[in-house]
């Protein structure tokens, strides 16, 4: 396999091509919960910039998250200490945070946590991480995940990454992030444009489409190796990579036997099978989280529409109905409820939100421009693209349209955004 | 039939690792050099422009037309409405010219990128962009044109012609464009 070595040898210098000024990716907070839930987050003890540089990244991952309101805690708290409850109480704090960081002799770091409830004066949680100088800021966003599961009773996503296109004059980049935005890397950096990257459900790996051979073609790239492979490379354009939940297959878009059609191909390319058949265009595919469905968008009854077909086969049960332009459909992790962008009266592209029991839909934002919805893996908030002041922005809203966040990079258009998994 | 494609992402891959490492400012999109550059003499006419008597006539089936401005074939773009990837009569003339030279040079190949205004989503106007370019190529088979000879992808919206806001720009986005190899 001469020609994978020459591939992986390509991957592998267009990464070291991409050596760029830090362009990070900021995050702000437009709109926060109604409920906010108020918690103190103390000073950690122990080694002093070590343990306010975790407490700080704690904080600001909580906040971000727009469900809890930060209440000052006073002095530094270690997990073996009793918290000021009377005062946290008079503060208005729910539940307070205190923790230690020990050295060890091997140049490690032991964080030790503990969670309370305030008014129950009771401890929920005791936690402990053996980390590394290197692996602070990981450690905080588990302790914040650790922190918000308890006190909501859902999975925190800020541990997990995400995934988002760069553009700049003549300048594409695949970066990933952390989800606050810090650590970004470019996977990939191309003269020409990278569109449609869809995380593998164990998160290894990204699938996407790459215009470097003046067509679009899906390739699949392994993170943690930078190697890549071709996908799908047929006759025509390759597109909408879509992982199947148990990460073996792609639902695929292509061209080959004319118009743009549904196939389903092995993630390393090989098998490929069609899926449905239409006289128009049928395009995005995104497989329903327990595969029994996919459902795309399609001009098959005249205007685009999202359908869906049941993964054995079929025939295409239409969606939505309201309106003459209703595309990229995006299924919530617990299936409920579809994610997708309609076109408005007004001519506004806008991010809409549907329940899938009683097809009842919600808009869920202002804008006018908005493209690529990518629910959270905890299905709390949609990450999208949309444009403010004629530059893409990436933009985050909580599926009950409350909490609103704007990611940012200076200088560049950023879109594309795709949500990673949970990391266990 | 998958061998040969395997082998352009590998191509262009190097092409491309090379292109962004190195410091020379980024080749012109969709450069027409191939073409010229196999035309004996293309080379000296920056040195002698006065002086070159250009013919008063050229063979419409010829591979010189392909860049002639008097020659329909110099013409690459046809334009399409709005959500729509029919062929309008006005662009009948342009693919009976492109259809009968390919006809005419079965050795020729063609790659026709089709494209969209930038409303919307990013994969449907990739969809509408390749429906563009199998309407012209369909046009072009119907012409004489051999399957073999003619590739129809998609740029969807991403290699806008035109970058402004407004229907005038949109307009211009809205193609498919017809590239001869050495074109692409």
């Amino acid at each position: 396999m001469k020609f994978n070595r020459l591939v992986l040898a390509c991957a592998a210098g267009l990464a070291l091509c991409s050596v760029t000024a830090r362009a990070q990716l900021t995050v702000e907070i437009t709109g926060a919960g109604a409920n906010r839930l108020p918690v103190a987050i103390a000073d950690f003890t122990g080694e002093r910039i070590v343990a306010q540089a975790l407490a700080s990244v704690v904080r600001a991952d909580l906040e971000r998250s727009g469900l809890f309101r930060l209440v000052d805690a006073g002095a530094a708290l270690a997990d073996s200490a009793t918290p000021p409850f009377e005062d946290l109480k008079t503060r208005g704090a729910d539940a307070v945070v205190g923790g230690s960081v020990v050295a060890g002799a091997d140049g490690r770091y032991e964080t030790r946590v503990r969670l309370s409830d305030v008014p129950k004066q009771t401890v929920l949680g005791n936690p402990a991480y053996l980390h590394s100088g290197a692996q602070l800021r990981a450690t905080a966003h588990r302790i914040a995940d650790f922190i918000y599961e308890k006190l909501t009773g859902e999975p925190g996503v800020f541990s997990t990454r995400i995934a988002y296109v760069v553009k700049s004059t003549g300048r594409y980049e695949l970066k990933i992030a952390d989800a606050d935005g810090a650590n970004d890397q470019a996977a990939l950096a191309s003269r020409e444009p990278i569109i449609s990257p869809a995380w593998s459900p164990d998160g290894s790996k990204l699938a996407y489409v790459s215009f470097e051979a003046k067509k679009p073609v899906v390739y699949v790239h392994d993170l943690a190796s930078g190697r890549r492979h071709v996908a799908a490379n047929f006759k025509g354009s390759n597109s909408a990579p879509a992982w199947s939940p148990d990460g073996k297959q792609l639902a695929v878009v292509l061209t080959k036997d004319g118009g743009s059609q549904l196939y389903v191909v092995n993630a390393d390319g090989s098998g490929v099978t069609r899926i449905a058949t239409s006289s128009g265009i049928d395009t995005e595919p995104r497989w329903s989280p327990d595969a029994h469905f996919i459902y795309f968008t399609s001009d098959r009854g005249g205007s685009p529409q999202i359908y869906r077909i049941a993964s054995s086969g079929g025939s295409a049960e239409r969606v939505t109905f309201e309106g003459s332009y209703n595309v990229t459909p995006r299924p919530s992790p617990d299936g409920k409820s579809l994610a997708f962008i309609a076109r408005n009266g007004n001519g506004r592209f806008q991010l809409a939100l549907m329940d899938l029991a009683t097809r009842q839909t919600q808009i869920l934002t202002d804008s006018a421009k908005d493209e690529s919805p990518s629910f959270a893996p905890n299905g709390r908030m949609i990450l999208y693209a949309t444009e403010i002041g004629g530059r893409g922005v990436l933009a985050a809203v909580s599926s009950d349209g409350r909490v609103k966040q704007k990611l940012s990079v200076q200088a560049a258009d950023v879109r594309e955004p795709a949500w990673g998994p949970l990391v266990r | 039939m998958r061998t040969p494609l395997l082998a352009l992402p590998l191509l262009s891959a190097l092409t491309l690792l090379l292109a962004a490492c190195g410091s020379q400012p980024p080749a012109p999109e969709q450069a027409a050099s191939g073409v010229e550059s196999r035309t004996p003499g293309a080379v000296a006419v920056e040195s002698a422009p006065v002086t070159q008597v250009k013919p008063d006539t050229f063979d419409a089936g010829s591979i010189a037309a392909l860049k002639d401005p008097r020659s329909p074939l110099s013409k690459r773009s046809v334009y399409f409405d709005y959500d729509s990837y029919v062929v309008k009569d006005e662009f009948q003339s342009l693919l009976t010219a492109h259809g009968k030279f390919l006809s005419a040079n079965q050795k020729m190949k063609m790659l026709i990128q089709g494209n969209a205004d930038e409303r919307g989503s990013r994969e449907y106007n990739l969809a509408l962009g390749q429906k563009r370019a199998e309407a012209v190529k369909k046009a072009l088979a119907l012409l004489g044109a051999r399957e073999d000879q003619i590739e129809a992808v998609s740029l969807g919206e991403e290699k806008p012609a035109c970058t402004e806001s407004g229907e005038d720009c949109w307009a211009k986005n809205r193609r498919g464009d017809m590239l001869y190899a050495g074109e692409f």
